[in-house]
Parts: structure tokens; sequence; C-alpha cells
């Protein structure tokens, strides 16, 4: 009986094997490679503020932003329409990690210019990570002459920097989330009261409405803030749609400001009281 | 308990002979092309599994779509997240088997290869014609074909439909050998 058993026992192994779908032995000899997670975010913006997202390999990029005046300005402003900042800026990839961008905003004359680093990356299958590190440095330099005559500014005066560590996973194909610490220091201040550096931690949010339709969110928490402005934390919302070369953005926003060292930390609008500024960033790459 | 033996043995040797007539590759090569009078798009795939049985001539490929190459970085982005959705449907695979397999000698020898091709998780019968050579060591397989892809349920936006073909050409290039577990 026993003899039985095992010969039925051999035989369905055997017909298992025997029968074995050429698909799993497929399967079974697939070797294990890592898999770098893309597209946690869809442009190099969630909104006003950077994602992990770099620009590719040796493309160059022409970004137009604009952000119109507060929406509760009413009708003889048109909405907020009259007003407008608007930011010109170049960014290019020296490689699928390292970014460079130069960029001039209209709103008090501010050029900035920008590295991007894209330290690790999100895996999954072998060596999985769990998340994605990227770094970011900015100086910008306010050229507009809104001091006394007699109080000149030096150019080293009109320095402002910003680094950042952009934190981010996806964690399904339709949502991904970034937290972003900042650190802002700028080299003159309005009043002795205001702090030069200043610390603040982001978070951002990616939702997939449809395969070219995303909404996202964005929010700066600032922990020091300037006494000399009734600043406030900034906070976005807005909708990406992607349109094969470029992606285009339309946001919500508390801050007219489209460069770190101001949307940060010199935003007075009270998003839920109506101090809305519409606006929209386009890109596109060459 | 002879009579016991002689099954045993039986199986045995059948499973023996089984795997050694089985030929196999982990670099197939398949290379796909879009072309249009906008853009020509093509995209390579070294990393192609593919697995012949030449005791009944059946056959099987395996393919990781996130193993395509393209010329720019974006696109290939585009076609992994917008089109083939590779974090929903990672592989594509084909499973049929090679008509008239019997009668490949080691002259190259047109054949078609029947079976059901599974892409972006839709199914559909496809007889593919190929070129088969045999040697001790080898069977070499390659040829081309075309994809609808509206067959697949993979829709162009409107925006892009002059720079991407409704129609794929498809060329594959395998070169199996004898498989040992």
């Amino acid at each position: 009986m026993k003899k039985i058993i095992l010969i039925i026992f051999i035989i369905s192994i055997n017909s298992q094997f025997f029968g074995q779908d050429l698909l799993d032995i497929l399967d079974n000899e697939t070797p294990k490679t890592e898999n770098i997670v893309t597209a946690t975010f869809k442009g190099t913006r969630i909104l006003n503020g950077h994602s992990i997202e770099n620009r590719k390999d040796k493309e160059l990029e022409f970004i137009i932003s604009h952000r119109f005046g507060r929406v509760n300005l009413g009708f003889d402003e048109l909405f907020g329409l009259d007003q407008s900042n608007i930011r010109f800026a170049l960014e290019y990839g020296f490689n699928d990690n390292l970014t460079i961008g130069l960029g001039r905003s209209s709103f008090e004359k501010t050029y900035d210019s920008f590295l991007k680093y894209s330290l690790l990356k999100q895996k999954n299958g072998e060596n999985s990570f769990p998340f994605a590190v990227s770094l970011f440095g900015s100086v910008a330099v306010k050229t507009l002459k809104d001091y006394d005559p007699s109080d000149k500014r030096t150019f080293a005066e009109s320095l402002f920097y910003v680094g950042q560590v952009l934190i981010a996973r996806k964690v399904s194909p339709s949502f991904s989330y970034q937290i972003t610490p900042t650190y802002v220091h700028r080299n003159s201040v309005r009043i002795n009261a205001d702090p030069h550096d200043i610390f603040a931690l982001g978070f951002g949010t990616r939702m997939k409405l449809s395969k070219r339709v995303s909404f996202n969110s964005e929010y700066y928490v600032t922990f020091n803030e300037s006494k000399s402005i009734d600043a406030r934390n900034s906070l976005a919302f807005g909708i990406d749609i992607e349109t094969g070369g470029h992606v285009f953005q339309l946001i919500l926003s508390n801050a007219i400001t489209m460069i770190e060292k101001s949307f940060i930390t010199e935003s007075t609008g009270n998003f839920f009281g109506g101090d809305i500024h519409f606006g929209f960033n386009i890109s596109r790459t060459f | 308990m002879k009579i016991i033996h002689t099954i045993l043995m039986c199986f045995l040797f059948v499973n023996v002979s089984n795997s050694q007539e089985r030929f196999l590759t982990k670099n197939g090569a398949i290379t796909f092309f879009s072309s249009t009078i906008m853009a020509d798009i093509k995209a390579d795939n070294n990393q192609v599994l593919s697995i012949i049985d030449a005791s009944n001539g059946k056959m099987a490929i395996s393919i990781l779509m996130k193993s395509f190459m393209f010329k720019k970085a974006l696109m290939q982005e585009h076609f992994n997240e917008n089109y083939v959705e590779s974090d929903l449907f990672p592989k594509a695979t084909f499973k049929g088997e090679i008509l008239n397999f019997e009668t490949l000698k080691d002259l190259e020898t047109k054949l078609e290869v029947r079976g059901l091709i599974m892409i972006h998780g839709k199914r559909k019968e496809i007889i593919i014609p190929a070129s088969f050579t045999r040697s001790e060591n080898t069977i070499f397989v390659k040829g081309e074909f075309n994809l609808l892809l509206s067959d697949y349920n993979i829709k162009i936006p409107n925006v892009v439909a002059k720079k991407i073909s409704k129609e794929i050409k498809v060329s594959f290039e395998f070169n199996h050998k004898p498989y040992k577990k």
C-alpha cells in the first residue's frame, strides 16, 4: 500500500513536471532585475515648488509660468487677470540626474538659478528602495530697486539662497507624495527682527485622475516667519495635463511668485479668504 | 515490483528526454517601429525570453515591457506610463505552436507559428510567419509582423495621432540554446 502511494506521488510529481507550462518555465528563468520607479511626478514642479523629477539627458526645456493677481480683486481688475507675474526659464539636463536652470521673474525683477541632483531612486524588485531623494540648491538675485536711495544695496546684499532635500514616494501608479525640508537664507532683510534664516517643510501630492490628467496639491509650513509682513504658509492646488512633449499645469495658489525664496517665505495671501492667484506653467521640451 | 520499477524508469526517462529537447534564450531581440510622416519611433528589447519544446513544436515568449529602450527617455516614460501601462501589465507573452515543426531540418525553413499573444492585458489569436534554422545545438528564429494597437486597447490621443502609427511593425530574432534545468 505504501509503495502504491509512493508511486502515485511520484507520478503526480512527474506529470506536473511533464505538463509544466512553457510560460511558467520562462517566468522562473526571468532574471530578477531592479526596477527604477519612474514618473513619480509628471513635471519638474509639483505646482510652485520643485518635484524630485529632473529633465532627461541633454534635454532643454523652455518654461513659461504665469501667476495672475488675486481673484478677489473683483471685476474691475478682471478677477486679477490685469496683473501678472511672469517667469521665463531655460532648464537643461546635463544627464538624467543633474539639471541646471536659469530664470527671470517679473515680480521684483528677480533672476534665479538652480541645480537639482537626483541622489537616490525609488526601486522595486531586486535591491528595492522605498523612496527617491533629490537635492536642490538655488541662488536668486532681486534687482528691483525698492529701497531708499541713500541705503543702496550691493549685489551681495540682494542675494537669496535656498537648499532643499526632496524626498518622494510613488505609492501606486496613481498616487505619489513628497516631503521637502527647506532652508532659505537671505543676505538682507527688511527689518532687524526678520530672520535671515528660515526653515520650512513642504508637502506635495499627485493623484492621477486619468492617464494624462492628475490633481496636485502643495503646502509649505514655515517655522519662523518674517515679522515685517503678514507671512502665511504657501498653499496650492492644481491640475497637470500632459500632452505629448509637454506638461501643462493649471494652478490656484495664495502665492504670486514661482521661486522658492519668495513663495515659501513671502506669501501673504489668505487662500480661504479668497486671496487666490490663478496661474499656469507651460513647458516645451526641445 | 518489476512493473513498478519499469513504470518509474519510464517516467524518469520521459522527464529527462523532455527537458533535453527544450531550447531557450534569455536575450532574444525584439524591435518595434512606428512610422508616420511626422515621426519615426523605434524601440529595442534585448532581454526577451523564448522557449521551444522540440518534442512537440510548442513555443512560448515572455517580454518585459520596461526593457524596451527608446532613443528619448521621455518617450520611454510615456510608453510605459500612458500606452502599455507597464505597472499594471508588466509583461507581454506569446504561447502557441510551430506548425509543421517536424519538417524543420538544418536548412532555413519558413514556418508559421500559431497561438495566443497577450499585450496590455488583451489576448488575441495570431499567426506569425518566421524563418527557422536548426542545428545540433541551436534553433534560430527570426521574422517580422504587424500589430494593430487598437486590438490591444492601446489608445492614441488626438494630439499625437499624427506621430504614432496605428500599425506597429515588430521584428524579432531568437537564438535558442539547449535548456538545462
